[in-house]
């Protein structure tokens, strides 16, 4: 079995993974700095996993727009609510 | 009797051919319904965590970060096993398309067995539904997510077995078909991780 590109994205798929674990373990950022960096993460992984795994780069355009504005749309939901948490006053 | 055929959907998104969706469109109306009501409940999860920040936090320290790390790198792993299986179908080779679904397999039989510790662990501290708002969304989120990875895996097993049997092939269509939903669940917990263990 030749190394692929499917093989190459598992293993940032992992790295991706360890470096949330790491942010989650290590607590050195703000908590709202901490959020904007495992979700942007979570975008990058879902990303690939949606265009390569799922094959959402040779569907239809259509479909791939729909997945693809999901997981931003869900990801960047997440983060705005934390970041108004963060911006309004204590 | 089901067969792969090099020539049939696979092929085109090998070569680059016209766009075409990988699986049965029915499954990825599941998948788009699914998404939905996930999309609800993660938002949920984040107002009631804006809403509550000492108890999320207090609730989200009790977790083991570590098995959480742990169960993101099964269903990773599994997806790409997975994608992995679909390209040796796509590919004819049929012995590796059973091995890959094994694989995968095991990898999502690991994924359930650590999080049956963890929620016999949390049952045990007698972390229930009716604790506090955080245990209930936990409960709910992962529980549901939990149901779609033993409905994947039993998507996915039905595939191997009936591929086992002597004169028949794992199906490239119906490959793709349960690929599509095993990635989905991956998809979700690559959200559902970092919300629900990571986030302070």
């Amino acid at each position: 079995m030749r190394f692929d590109r499917l093989d190459a994205l598992w293993l940032a798929l992992l790295a991706g993974t360890a470096t949330t674990w790491w942010l989650g373990e290590a607590g050195r950022l703000s908590s709202l700095g901490t959020a904007v960096l495992i979700f942007g993460l979570a975008i990058v992984k879902g990303r690939w996993v949606l265009l390569d795994f799922m094959a959402l780069r040779e569907a239809p355009a259509l479909w791939r727009r729909l997945m693809l504005g999901w997981l931003l749309g869900v990801v960047g939901l997440i983060v705005l609510i934390r970041w108004l948490v963060s911006a309004a006053p204590a | 009797m089901s067969r792969v055929i090099p020539s049939g959907p696979g092929a085109g998104a090998a070569t680059g051919a016209e766009p075409r969706l990988a699986g049965d469109l029915t499954i990825w109306l599941v998948i788009g319904l699914e998404m939905m009501t996930f999309a609800l409940m993660f938002l949920s999860f984040a107002v009631m965590h804006a809403r509550h920040p000492v108890l999320f936090e207090a609730g989200r320290r009790t977790l083991d970060l570590h098995a959480g790390a742990l169960n993101t790198v099964l269903l990773v792993s599994g997806s790409w096993c997975v994608a992995r299986a679909v390209r040796a179908a796509t590919a004819g080779d049929d012995s590796r398309v059973k091995a890959w679904l094994a694989a995968a397999l095991t990898c999502g039989a690991g994924f359930v067995l650590f999080k049956s510790q963890e929620y016999a662990h949390h049952a045990g501290l007698g972390l229930s539904l009716s604790t506090d708002d955080f245990w209930m969304f936990y409960w709910l989120l992962t529980g549901f997510h939990f149901l779609h990875v033993l409905a994947a895996m039993a998507f996915l097993a039905v595939l191997l077995i009936a591929g086992l049997r002597p004169g028949h092939l794992v199906g490239l269509h119906a490959l793709e078909t349960g690929a599509a939903f095993w990635h989905m669940v991956d998809l979700l917990w690559l959200v559902l991780f970092p919300l629900v263990y990571v986030m302070r």
